[in-house]
């Protein structure tokens, strides 16, 4: 057992969030932004909502020049990527690529030596807390399942839930029956709805995995990231995974990370493969597998 | 739209816990009052003050034992420095009752003895007020919340956890008893307060008012119950629970742990602050020697003894190890820490749930 | 025996006024034994001024021991006044004395009592005197006694010469000076007043420096202390994430077991006393190790993974030992007392340091030394490496993690068994000495992060350095409260410690 057990993240208070500069592209559009935020609309602008995010531009997540270092080893290499909004992304990548890392930084529990990351067009990533990260629209699941083993199925997806999460809320939060009836609907959708009221921690490897998903479908997010959904999954049931999905697509932007190709193939969206912290190849699953360098990477050394 | 609140709280408790607590609620306000009061000493239905006295400080400590099953049991959050709050609380009220010895010290001057003592000419500006009821239980309510909140923060904050924050919190208990023991510090240094005479001019020592001390703690225990109950039933209580068991979780779903814990953790200290106060008027003394760090771990066992998580426990916990300790220190004072040592082990080693786990499993087996 | 025969010798002597005598004027002699005080302080003066130093030195210590008789085999009475003349007498003829040691230690005394009457005596032995440091002490003296000289020169000279001077007795006489007797100034001489304000300042940054000195040097003692409390913390706490709540008992215990390796000692090996410390290192260890191992057996290794739980137990156990300790040994503290060759001191730059600290210093380096070599270059430390890095992994690889732990928390003890027999030399020992070292240490882990020795080394001994100043210019208590709030302001910045790695947390 490790001190940095109890310390999470290990890099609270060494990178302070400075002054983070937006990439060059997006200097004059955050401008743009900020006069619209005071409510003056000049040409082509749009207003925008604080803490709505902004997908003007048809992207929701913008990851530029990243690069994270543990102790000279480095987790990621200036990493760039951009995610469509309403894109289903697959990244890949042997052990060790970085890809755990990047969601790390994506939401907030490692922050980056260098780089910068936004959300939307107006969020900056690096300058938030995990908590405010996640509530402005950003889920992820985790590889491993973590569910609240103790509360029944119903009150994991009722935490999940879009909501005012302050305290203030929570001490007084009563379910109404519209909350209630789309918890329902979602424990139908993950198919838990006969384990509604059983803790959570009795549910198999699988049911936890849609668990999860499902309480991350009641954050209602604008981008999911999910750090191998399928892991431990029967073929049936991941193949329903990849269904599901797919019916995301378009209200939702979806990041998954994988290692089973077999899903990736069903999921068919554009691929991403990392390797040693930064991107060597992108686009179909094809173009990617005929990759002299991702071949080389998976099968070389 | 909105369910009344008292409707709530009654359906947080169930219908067996709200019959218990009226159960209680007629037995302290009403039964035991009538027995002291009442019935003459030698009838032997009589109850005595030393029962009304021991009773009553035992209450005190289950309040403390709720508010620390609230933070240890729900949050996962074990204080060793519950104990400085509480003795925050006694020393607020403490103040008031110093003041109220008025002239009738040994040194008959309007300055408490130990001020006079250090030939203090006048009072220091924090004892301002200090006579006024009111004020002061303003300061029962805000100082210990306040010191709680700042520390609370700043440790949450920096995501200090497990046990290193019970080390941090034992390091503030022992900065905090080493600063009471300074004279110059204006509490009355290692000996504190004590010789109290009265509140709000009537007799500290009549029956009456023992009656009424003891009243007030049993009154406060129940609300401490009804509430903890209430909390922990609610989303409130539920993201706490989460935060114990998978936080970083929680923190992905946009809930910032920080002002839960903060909220519950201020709350926690707040509750043992009135508990102190209620306390001090019934044993009659506050000394630094209540901040010890020995004095906040006991509190610990309390909970495990009862079974934490139950909030009831906590309640049946204090009660049982006061006892025994009531016993043990007269009976036979040699072998008090050989036992309360050896409860510590036993609990954590063969009694992780308590005397609650413990009665819940023998029913099931029953079953 | 000789001695005795000599003063026999003497007695016969001074007797008969032996030719033996004829170097040391028989009417001062005589006058010893006169009745008024203020004679025979004449005459002690008179004979310490004598030609034949040896022979002056016989009379007048015979006459402090009170074996002179006078002339009708009475003894001679001396009051407290004269016994103090008498001394200081004494202590001018050993400024002649052949041996370095003795004309040191005799400067010393007379930095003490000197007065005019020593004038003579000074300067001739500031002319015989060779070596530097007891030159330069003489001088002070001499200036010292020269500042009640009638003349105002003199007097400037004196002060100048005193600017020199490094003990705080030498500040205390410039202050005289510099002193409002009423509207007189005690010192008439604008001039030397002057003088001596320049030389105050001199000797006051000089004296400033010595206790600086000081200052570190006990804040370094302290910090090996809390080095060799915090190292075994850090063990147990690295590899079992524990902490221990009895792990102050175990300084105890070691504290414990070198009272009664002593108590051995005395009763069958006295003659050998001096190295009771010595034999009590390892005995200390190994009880201390038992002790530990037994704990790590019978009761941290059934709450694995649940760490506050462990708080708990370990605080009970601690709670039992403190008992135990009192029962066995009684709730006082008992005496440990320093080998002979532990007392006394060295000093250094006009600070005294003292042996047993400078050997408790010593002591942590070597015990640190060793813990390195054992966690570097065994095969025991490379596993208690691994554990503490990643358990799960460590036992895949085949690692007995099982076995580990108990050495580990063995050693982890030992250590502090160790760290208690240090603590007896310097402190006392009592069944709750333990108590107050649980949190000094955890804080000592904290500051230092977790699983780096050279953290707990730099940790540690700031801490007692730092500790020391404060509690120079503040007092103990508040020194405490402001390194408290110290460190919980400083985990704010860095939870992870002074030099804890960077790392990717999988949680």
């Amino acid at each position: 057992m490790n001190l940095r057990d109890f310390l999470i993240p290990p890099t609270f208070g060494i990178a302070p969030p400075g002054l983070v500069l937006p990439p060059p592209e997006l200097k004059a559009k955050l401008e743009e932004k900020e006069k619209s935020r005071e409510g003056v609309s000049t040409g082509m602008a749009h207003l925008v909502k604080p803490g709505e995010v902004d997908l003007s531009h048809g992207v929701i997540l913008y990851l530029d020049d990243i690069s994270v270092s543990f102790d000279g080893f480095k987790a990621l290499n200036s990493l760039s990527l951009a995610i469509d909004a309403g894109e289903l992304r697959c990244i890949i990548g042997p052990n060790g690529a970085g890809k755990t890392t990047m969601m790390d930084v994506i939401t907030g529990k490692t922050r980056p030596d260098s780089g910068s990351a936004f959300f939307g067009q107006t969020m900056n990533l690096r300058r938030m807390s995990e908590a405010e990260i996640a509530h402005a629209g950003i889920g992820r699941k985790f590889q491993k399942p973590t569910i609240f083993e103790n509360h029944t199925v119903f009150e994991n997806l009722e935490l999940a839930m879009k909501t005012d999460k302050r305290v203030r809320r929570a001490l007084l939060a009563e379910l109404d029956d519209a909350t209630r009836d789309r918890i329902t609907e979602t424990l139908r959708l993950i198919r838990l709805d006969a384990e509604a009221d059983r803790p959570a921690g009795l549910l198999s490897h699988g049911q936890k995995q849609w668990l999860e998903i499902g309480m991350l479908l009641m954050q209602e997010p604008k981008l999911l990231l999910l750090d191998e959904p399928v892991a431990g999954m029967t073929d049936e049931e991941t193949e329903r995974t990849a269904e599901l999905f797919k019916s995301l697509v378009g209200k939702h932007s979806l990041v998954v990370v994988e290692h089973d190709m077999a899903f990736i193939k069903l999921l068919g969206g554009k691929v991403t493969v990392l390797h040693e912290g930064s991107v060597i190849a992108e686009g179909g699953l094809e173009t990617v597998q005929n990759d002299p360098r991702v071949i080389e990477v998976y099968l070389g050394r | 739209m909105r369910t009344p609140f008292i409707v709530r709280l009654y359906r947080a408790l169930g219908p067996k816990g709200a019959l218990a607590l009226a159960v209680f609620a007629l037995l302290t306000l009403v039964l035991v009052p009538v027995l002291h009061l009442a019935v003459p000493p030698d009838n032997p239905l009589h109850v005595s003050t030393y029962v009304i006295t021991l009773a009553g400080k035992i209450m005190c400590y289950a309040i403390v034992a709720v508010a620390m099953d609230l933070i240890w049991g729900y949050a996962g959050i074990l204080s060793l420095g519950h104990g400085v709050f509480f003795a925050l609380g006694g020393y607020a009220f403490g103040m008031y009752l110093m003041r109220q010895i008025g002239r009738d010290g040994s040194y008959q001057s309007d300055l408490p003895d130990f001020m006079v003592f250090l030939d203090w000419k006048e009072l220091p500006w924090y004892w301002t007020g200090s006579d006024s009821f009111l004020w002061v239980v303003i300061l029962v309510l805000t100082v210990p919340a306040l010191l709680a909140f700042l520390f609370g923060f700043f440790a949450f904050r920096s995501r200090i956890k497990g046990v290193y924050f019970s080390i941090i919190t034992q390091a503030m208990t022992f900065a905090a008893m080493l600063f009471f023991f300074r004279n110059e510090t204006g509490f009355g240094g290692n000996n504190g307060f004590t010789d109290f005479k009265r509140i709000l001019g009537y007799s500290i020592t009549s029956p009456e008012m023992r009656v009424t001390l003891f009243a007030l703690s049993a009154l406060m225990l129940m609300l401490t119950l009804a509430l903890g109950r209430y909390l922990v039933t609610s989303r409130f209580g539920r993201v706490l629970a989460s935060i114990r068991d998978a936080e970083s979780r929680v923190m992905f779903l946009g809930y910032n742990p920080l002002w839960y814990k903060l909220a519950i953790w201020t709350l926690s200290a707040l509750l043992c602050a009135v508990a102190g106060a209620l306390y001090v008027p019934q044993v009659g003394i506050i000394n630094p020697g209540e901040m010890s760090p020995a004095n906040s771990i006991e509190i610990a066992i309390w909970v495990a003894v009862g079974g934490r998580a139950t909030l009831i426990g906590a309640v049946i916990g204090a009660v049982i190890v006061n006892l025994a300790k009531s016993f043990f220190t007269v009976a036979f004072p040699e072998y008090w820490l050989f036992f309360l040592g050896f409860l510590f082990i036993a609990v954590t080693l063969w009694l992780p749930d308590g005397v609650v786990g413990l009665w819940r499993r023998l029913r099931r087996e029953k079953k | 025996m000789k001695t005795r025969i000599l003063l026999l010798l003497f007695g016969l002597f001074a007797l008969l006024a032996a030719p033996a005598q004829a170097a040391l004027d028989a009417k001062l002699v005589a006058q010893l034994s006169a009745e008024d005080s203020d004679e025979k302080i004449a005459a002690i003066w008179a004979l310490a001024d004598s030609e034949d130093a040896s022979e002056a030195t016989r009379v007048l210590q015979s006459l402090a021991d009170g074996s002179l008789k006078d002339p009708k085999g009475e003894d001679i009475t001396i009051n407290n006044r004269i016994r103090g003349e008498l001394a200081a007498a004494l202590a001018s003829l050993r400024l002649f004395d052949a041996d370095r040691a003795a004309r040191l230690a005799a400067v010393k005394e007379l930095q003490a009592s000197a007065d005019a009457k020593l004038f003579g005596v000074l300067v001739k032995a500031l002319a015989q005197e060779s070596d530097a440091e007891i030159k330069r002490l003489l001088s002070l003296v001499h200036a010292q006694v020269s500042l009640q000289s009638e003349d105002a020169k003199q007097r400037l000279v004196a002060v100048q010469a005193l600017a020199a001077g490094n003990s705080p007795h030498t500040k205390s006489l410039l202050l005289g000076l510099l002193a409002k007797n009423g509207s007189a100034w005690a010192e008439p001489d604008a001039e030397v007043r002057r003088a001596a304000t320049a030389a105050l300042k001199q000797v006051e940054s000089r004296l400033g420096t010595a206790e600086n000195i000081g200052r570190v040097f006990s804040g370094l003692s302290l910090g090996s202390i809390l080095l060799l409390a915090a190292l075994g913390l850090a063990i147990t706490y690295g590899v079992m994430g524990v902490i221990n709540m009895a792990h102050g008992e175990f300084l105890m215990i070691g504290a414990y077991a070198t009272f009664a390796v002593q108590g051995l000692f005395r009763s069958y090996a006295p003659g050998l006393l001096d190295a009771y410390v010595l034999a009590a290192i390892p005995v200390a260890f190994l009880v201390t190790a038992l002790v530990g191992m037994a704990l790590e057996r019978l009761v941290i290794r059934h709450l694995y993974g649940r760490p506050l739980e462990t708080l708990l137990a370990t605080w009970g156990i601690s709670l039992m030992l403190i008992q135990a300790a009192r029962t066995l040994f009684g709730a006082q503290n008992v005496e440990v007392a320093n080998p002979s060759w532990m007392s006394g001191g060295v000093e250094l730059f006009g600070t005294m340091l003292p042996w047993n600290r400078i050997a408790i210093v010593a002591f942590s380096v070597g015990v640190l030394a060793l813990m390195w070599a054992v966690l570097n270059l065994t095969r025991l430390g490379l596993f208690v490496r691994a554990v503490t890095q990643n358990r799960p992994m460590a036992g895949c690889v085949g690692v007995p993690t099982g076995r580990v732990d108990t050495l580990a928390f063995g050693i982890g003890a030992g250590i502090a068994g160790l760290g208690g027999v240090a603590l007896s030399q310097i402190g006392n020992v009592g069944p709750d000495m333990g108590q107050g070292y649980i949190v000094d240490s955890f804080m000592v882990v904290v500051l230092g992060g977790v699983g780096q020795l050279a953290g707990a080394v730099w940790a540690a001994l700031g801490l007692g350095v730092v500790t020391k100043f404060l509690e120079g210019w503040t007092g103990a208590v508040i020194a405490k409260i402001v390194v408290l709030v110290f460190i919980i302001v400083f985990i704010q910045k860095r939870p992870q410690g002074l030099f804890a790695l960077k790392g990717r947390v999988v949680d």
